[in-house]
């Protein structure tokens, strides 16, 4: 691929004047989890409903992205600290009662709040909850974009990623292009969908649904260039603070998918809250596949002729 | 404090940037510093994978096995039959060629309706030929059956009427050379995903499917062509079934710790067959095949068979380690904390 300026996806798909690239930053250290992102992006975008029911995965009953969840909150529960912070949880002993009728499981506090502080004989237990919105990546590089046979997904003026759902006919080649399994078919209509990082409302100068609803500016839409300074200067003032597990995801250009349109600040490792270590754009070695594609057709054209003549008949 | 002088406690009412103060808010900043070391417990990496609930990072492929895993090798036994008529047309074997021919078109017409019923909207199927982009193997893989359909239709129509011989002859030719290219273009079909079993064997896949065509044309020669003129089948059958057996070694044994549902479940199990079905209808075919009319027929059918289970087993092994978070995570660790080990 050759691609001039490799963070600059608008002018290389052919936009000569376009405003300056549009991203989300999602700070997931201000993250309550709420769910007003979900919300607002389902009723802005008439997104259907998806799974009604009970997960186990802590407050996470929404379970991941897919064609009818373009926004989604996940929710980790760790027994480690968040900074300096103190939970005021206590590990208390179990009542005889519950032990018992755990039998042969193992029973586990669950650490409830104490409210004098000597519950027990419990001393403070370490804990943290994280909280991370999820969204399409917006990749600089992206691969379902590249793979996409009819040309319905395409890149914006803004540098985001759309599907034009006119012309989508479902062949289902973006889904496992993704490197962050995020687009997906949806069954009953047999077409793609993903966030389009309200492609509607930004043509009118609106920010998205989601960074719109999200009452502690967690998600912040805005320039890219200017959301990654301001990420910088976060991650900074996270550390200061002793938060030292705050980290970027997706901010580097220099990344698998050339940096993504929609970047993230995690407490974790990416994988934590499902999201891959060190994606990349399978694209960057279709040279090589084709390469090899090439050979193998010459070579099947080269046997087949050698079968025939190459020995008596 | 004062809520008048500073923005702290006002509530936004605007998209004024100095009206946010949440998101300064520094959380975890809070509490003493009962411990030894600063601020929180910076944890050793861990040496377990760690994943969200266990949940894949990958969507699920949404290909259904009869459609896509069925094209995967009805397009190969298409492209590599077409090809084998052209070479036995030009050598003087008629029979094994038109064989061949009306073999291809079967296939041919099979895999479109795979491809056609696969779709979510089966009525866009033309939007394909909206455009073409080098950077989708679907499109360009699109645009070469169409370049390949009509010669190849044209090709078995005029040798089962014996209408246009000098048409028909141009028709095998041409449906010949992109044969080729129809039964390896889905190896970069499958390896341009995230899918880790499809996208890291994305180096020996093409010699492995072309392998697998070829096989299966082999076979299909065998199954309809008189003993006589079958001899480049039987020996086509061979070097494609030990092509397609020496790209699949190589590939788990580059593949590393991603090979696993190469080797275990239902695609392990689908592969293993496949293996074992080609090589041994190819041995049967050059050993007994050259006399033998039925054993012949037991040999094209068992390497058809093996080419079925061979496509069907990459297909399922590939879904399966796109299910399992361990497939996306690990590998992808490993290059972060080994780059130069990472593979180009
Ligand atoms: S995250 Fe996935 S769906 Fe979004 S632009 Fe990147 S490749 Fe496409
Ligand atoms: S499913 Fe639709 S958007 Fe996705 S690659 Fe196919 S045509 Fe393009």
């Amino acid at each position: 691929m050759t691609l001039l300026e490799p963070d600059d996806p608008a002018t290389s798909s052919g936009y000569a004047d376009h405003p300056e690239r549009m991203g989300f930053f999602t700070d997931t250290s201000v993250c309550i989890g709420c769910k007003a992102c979900e919300v607002a992006c389902k009723e802005w975008n008439h997104v259907p409903e998806d799974l009604l029911g009970f997960t186990g995965m802590s407050f996470d009953n929404t379970a991941g992205l897919g064609a009818n969840t373009w926004r989604h909150v996940a929710f980790v529960e760790q027994p480690r600290r968040l900074g300096r912070q103190e939970s005021g949880l206590v590990a208390a002993d179990l009542p005889a009662g519950t032990v018992e009728a755990a039998r042969d499981r193992t029973p586990a506090s669950l650490g409830l709040p104490s409210h004098d502080g000597a519950t027990g004989s419990a001393s403070d237990m370490e804990f943290r909850w994280l909280m991370a919105s999820d969204v399409c990546k917006h990749c600089t590089h992206a691969a379902c974009l590249d793979v996409c046979p009819t040309g319905s997904l395409f890149r914006t003026e803004f540098g985001t990623v759309v599907v034009q759902e006119d012309i989508c006919n479902g062949c289902g080649y973006c889904v496992p292009a993704c490197p962050y399994g995020v687009i997906a078919k949806r069954e009953d209509d047999g077409r793609v969908w993903k966030c389009t990082l309200c492609y509607d409302r930004l043509t009118v100068g609106q920010e998205p649904a989601c960074a719109k609803s999200c009452p502690t500016d967690s998600i912040q839409f805005g320039e890219l260039g200017e959301l990654r300074e301001r990420a910088a200067r976060r991650v900074e003032q996270l550390h200061e603070a002793g938060v030292e597990s705050a980290r970027l995801y997706g901010h580097d250009p220099g990344d698998g998918v050339g940096g993504t349109g929609a970047f993230f600040l995690l407490l974790d490792e990416p994988e934590v809250y499902g999201l891959p270590p060190d994606p990349v754009v399978t694209t960057r070695d279709l040279p090589a596949m084709w390469r090899h594609v090439a050979v193998a057709a010459t070579a099947l054209l080269t046997v087949a002729a050698a079968v025939t003549w190459g020995s008596r008949t | 404090m004062n809520a008048h002088d500073s923005s702290q406690t006002d509530v936004r009412l605007d998209d004024s940037p100095e009206l946010r103060p949440e998101r300064e808010a520094t959380v975890g900043s809070a509490g003493r510093r009962r411990r030894p070391q600063r601020g929180e417990r910076l944890m050793v990496p861990d040496a377990e994978f760690r994943s969200y609930y266990g949940r894949p990072v990958l969507q699920e492929t949404p290909w259904q096995a009869p459609d896509i895993a069925g094209y995967l090798f009805l397009g190969g036994l298409a492209g590599a039959s077409s090809v084998l008529a052209a070479t036995a047309e030009l050598s003087g074997r008629p029979r094994l060629a038109r064989a061949c021919k009306t073999g291809a078109l079967c296939a041919l017409g099979g895999s479109l309706y795979a491809l056609i019923h696969d779709l979510g909207r089966p009525q866009r199927f033309l939007y394909m030929l909206r455009t073409f982009k080098v950077t989708s193997p679907m499109s360009v893989g699109t645009w070469i059956l169409t370049a390949y359909g009509p010669q190849a239709g044209l090709a078995a129509a005029t040798a089962v009427t014996g209408l246009f011989p000098r048409l028909g002859r141009a028709a095998t030719m041409g449906a010949g050379l992109t044969g080729g290219a129809v039964a390896t273009y889905t190896a970069a079909l499958v390896a341009n995903t995230a899918v880790p079993a499809w996208h890291d064997g994305h180096r020996e896949l093409p010699y492995l499917f072309a392998g697998s065509a070829a096989a299966s044309a082999g076979g299909l020669g065998m199954l309809a062509a008189p003993l006589a003129e079958a001899g480049p089948a039987r020996r086509l059958a061979l070097a494609g079934a030990v092509a397609e057996y020496a790209a699949a070694k190589r590939m788990e044994r580059r593949m590393g710790p991603v090979a696993e549902p190469l080797k275990r479940g239902p695609g392990g199990l689908l592969l293993r067959l496949g293996t074992g079905l080609s090589l041994s209808g190819a041995a049967a075919g050059i050993l007994l095949g050259r006399r033998d009319r039925r054993a012949a027929v037991a040999a094209g059918a068992a390497l058809l068979a093996g080419a079925i289970c061979t496509r069907f087993g990459i297909f399922h092994a590939g879904l399966d380690s796109s299910r399992d978070p361990a497939y996306t995570v690990e590998p992808q660790r490993a290059r972060l904390s080994h780059p130069s080990q990472a593979p180009s």
